[in-house]
């Protein structure tokens, strides 16, 4: 197996969080694994991106190339397009609705929405939406794994896992509601794709 | 052996932790500051009370660390690719002095400057040291060339460099560990004036330095960082330098080269493999993450018609860091084309914080230039060189660490009048105090403001040699108390601030206005980890 993968949005939003319980999920499935982040200037409110690659196989470059990743995760939706040199023909495009406007030329949302539903394989969420309904409103970076959780070559209960072992130090209540947020990210994809 | 999940920086960290290396010493600077603090959280560095305090400046970490090495200990020093600049003069002199405890300087570079003024390659400076440089492919090549670092150094009885660029610095691998080394206990050199760089010594230690330079081709030839895989198609060859080796195999998975290839991660070049792959092949492919180093070396200055191929015949692109696709284009690989990104997508690039006092301090100076007129503000090395961007546009200059100080100077001397300067605490304290004695041995006409956010914010909020000193320090320099003036960037205080920077533009000599306010990412960290704690307590 292997999953080519791109992370995206806005330096602050929690995409290395996502990074890091696919990590441990992947560890715990003895997968290789490489991931190269964003850290430094753009972290400071530009756009961010990862590339993390999972692969039953050794992993030769920490960046994809173009037209070859299986899906972009993006907890942005205007970043979610930022990306497609990178998505393959078949690849899925998983992407939260809620936008960040830091700048003054933030598209109009329904020319947005249109973009992403051109292409053939996309889940769009509101996740912040459904972190609030979960009551866990700061999690919504764990609604969009969940979302993309049916489309990634790793067991969902090791993305559990990889929850509890991040989130551990700071209490089982975040990491139950962490848990929650994956969950529901996971059954809205699954009853609308 | 565990299995762990890091990044090439924090990969050089535990190699070199592993390795027995008593102390790191380093200045911040993406991509080089996780790997120090990596030591300060590990929990065998503070079990072993390692040093990895920061240091004001990427020198005197250079001097302290050539210290450490004095007294026989293992050490290692940090910095990004123009932190190499400051601690140059250190640098290329700890070459010819040699060392006792083995010494590594890790130097991340920064292709396609993602975060930094120039993309300068430090293997040229490990070159022009005359030592050996390490260039790992793989974040498992990073720890096993930290590992093994100290004792090749102790060998040759001089400093290694290691260099990184920083797709693999912040890239994560899984990588296995090897045996914990013991520190090495106090030594004095055998030789009482092995560091004293008289020049009759000097020379002798130079021609000592002259003569290793064989023994480090022998260790390049033999070292397993540098392979040979053979093929049949001689048509072409290609060398593969540190990460590029990654993009090489990207083309051909499984290592199933169609062409010999001589994978590079020790240098200087070792000289009979090189000449194999250039004598063997029609043509060779020189594939290196930086600058044309080896490819200039090889190439020849006359020779245009070279078949030698790389970023100077146009094969790469001559600037900006590779990726698997530039390489499969070096290759004549067909490289697939994914959507293209729809129109409607705006640039969003990095910003102020909401809430930054970079912000209210912009606003202020902004309004008070109204008055003194347009482009009399250089600045410097740091978040508040996003003032330089709308909507702001306050600044005119940002070229290394600690130069507005110096700028504002030598532009004031010119004539500039008010010649205004904007840095932050922690960069000046790494550069800017000497720059500032500068304008107070000739009381020049100017004003420096010095924005305290109590942190060094760009890399991540690391601690800053400037907090609680900085009024001490101006005025132990010389510059008169009265002018120098603390303000709180605030937009309810906007009105008292220009009023204060007003006064100080309008004094004909050296002031220094310090507007002081938490760096809004370190006070929200701060007030978590708070929550966190109490949470932990009541459970």
């Amino acid at each position: 197996m292997k999953s080519d993968i791109i992370l995206s949005g806005v330096g602050g939003q929690g995409i290395l969080s996502i990074a890091a319980v696919v990590g441990m999920a992947a560890l715990e499935n003895h997968l290789y694994l490489k991931q190269a982040e964003v850290h430094g200037m753009s972290q400071r409110g530009g756009a961010v991106q990862s590339h993390l690659r999972i692969s039953e196989r050794e992993i030769a470059s920490d960046l994809i190339p173009e037209g070859r990743a299986d899906i972009i995760i993006s907890v942005e939706p205007m970043e979610s397009l930022r990306y497609l040199p990178w998505l393959s023909k078949n690849g899925w495009l998983v992407t939260n609705t809620t936008p960040f406007v830091n700048i003054t030329d933030y598209p109009d949302m329904k020319e947005l929405i249109a973009e992403i539903e051109k292409l053939p394989h996309h889940i769009a969420i509101n996740a912040d939406e459904i972190a609030r309904q979960v009551k866990s409103p700061r999690s919504s970076n764990m609604v969009m794994l969940g979302a993309a959780s049916p489309f990634i070559d790793i067991p969902y209960q090791s993305l559990e896992n990889g929850i509890r072992k991040i989130f551990e130090r700071k209490g089982e209540k975040i990491v139950q509601l962490n848990i929650d947020t994956l969950k529901a990210g996971r059954e809205f994809s699954e009853s609308h794709k | 052996m565990e299995k762990l999940l890091l990044l090439g920086a924090e990969a050089i960290a535990q190699g070199a932790i592993d390795g027995g290396m008593s102390g790191v010493y380093a200045y911040p600077g993406t991509p080089s500051t996780e790997i120090t603090e990596y030591v300060q959280h590990n929990k065998i560095a503070i079990e072993r009370k390692l040093h990895s305090q920061w240091s004001a400046n990427e020198k005197t970490a250079m001097e302290a660390g050539l210290g450490m090495s004095y007294a026989g200990k293992r050490a290692m020093v940090c910095m990004k690719h123009v932190g190499l600049n400051v601690a140059a003069d250190a640098f290329i002199n700890s070459a010819i002095t040699g060392v006792n405890g083995g010494l590594i300087v890790a130097v991340a570079d920064d292709p396609s400057m993602h975060s930094s003024q120039n993309e300068q390659d430090s293997r040229f400076f490990g070159k022009f040291a005359m030592i050996p440089i390490f260039e790992p492919a793989s974040q498992q090549e990073a720890y096993d060339m930290a590992y093994e670092g100290f004792e090749l150094s102790e060998k040759l009885k001089i400093p290694i460099m290691m260099r990184i660029t920083t797709r693999l610095a912040h890239s994560r691998a899984g990588i296995e560990t090897r045996p914990l080394k013991l520190e090495k206990k106090l030594t004095y050199p055998e030789d009482p004036i092995q560091f004293v760089l008289l020049p009759s010594n000097a020379r002798k230690r130079y021609k000592g330095l002259l003569g290793l330079q064989s023994l480090m081709e022998q260790e390049a030839e033999r070292s397993s960082f540098n392979t040979y895989y053979p093929a049949r198609n001689k048509s072409l060859g290609i060398i593969a330098c540190g990460i590029a080796f990654n993009y090489l195999m990207e083309n051909y998975p499984e290592r199933k080269f169609p062409y010999p290839v001589l994978q590079l991660g020790q240098y200087p070049l070792p000289f009979s493999k090189v000449e194999k792959i250039v004598n063997e092949c029609e043509q060779v492919l020189i594939l290196e993450d930086g600058y044309p180093l080896v490819e200039e070396m090889l190439k020849g200055y006359l020779d245009k018609n070279s078949k030698i191929k790389g970023r100077l015949d146009g094969t790469i692109p001559r600037d900006g860091e590779l990726n698997p696709d530039i390489v499969a284009k070096a290759l004549g690989k067909e490289v697939k084309f994914g959507m293209k990104v729809p129109a409607i997508v705006a640039n969003r690039p990095p910003e102020l914080c909401a809430g930054c006092s970079h912000r209210d301090i912009y606003n202020a100076l902004n309004e008070t230039m109204k008055e003194f007129g347009k482009q009399k503000v250089f600045s410097d090395i740091g978040c508040y060189t996003l003032g330089a961007l709308p909507p702001w546009n306050s600044i005119n200059s940002c070229v290394d660490m600690g130069a507005s100080i110096t700028m504002a100077k030598g532009a004031a001397d010119a004539g500039v009048h008010p010649a205004i300067a904007v840095i932050g605490d922690s960069t000046f304290t790494h550069s800017g105090m000497t720059a500032l004695l500068d304008a107070v041995v000739e009381n020049t006409s100017m004003t420096v403001i010095i924005s305290d956010n109590g942190t060094t914010g760009m890399t991540g909020g690391q601690a800053s040699h400037a907090t609680g000193r900085l009024e001490e320090i101006c005025i132990g320099l010389g510059v008169k108390p009265e002018h120098v003036r603390t303000l709180t960037p605030l937009p309810k205080y906007h009105d008292e601030m220009v009023q204060v920077l007003r006064e100080e533009m309008l004094y004909e000599g050296v002031s220094v206005v310090i507007p002081r306010r938490e760096c809004i990412q370190t006070l929200a960290r701060s007030k978590k980890e708070q929550k966190v704690n109490v949470e932990e307590v009541v459970r």
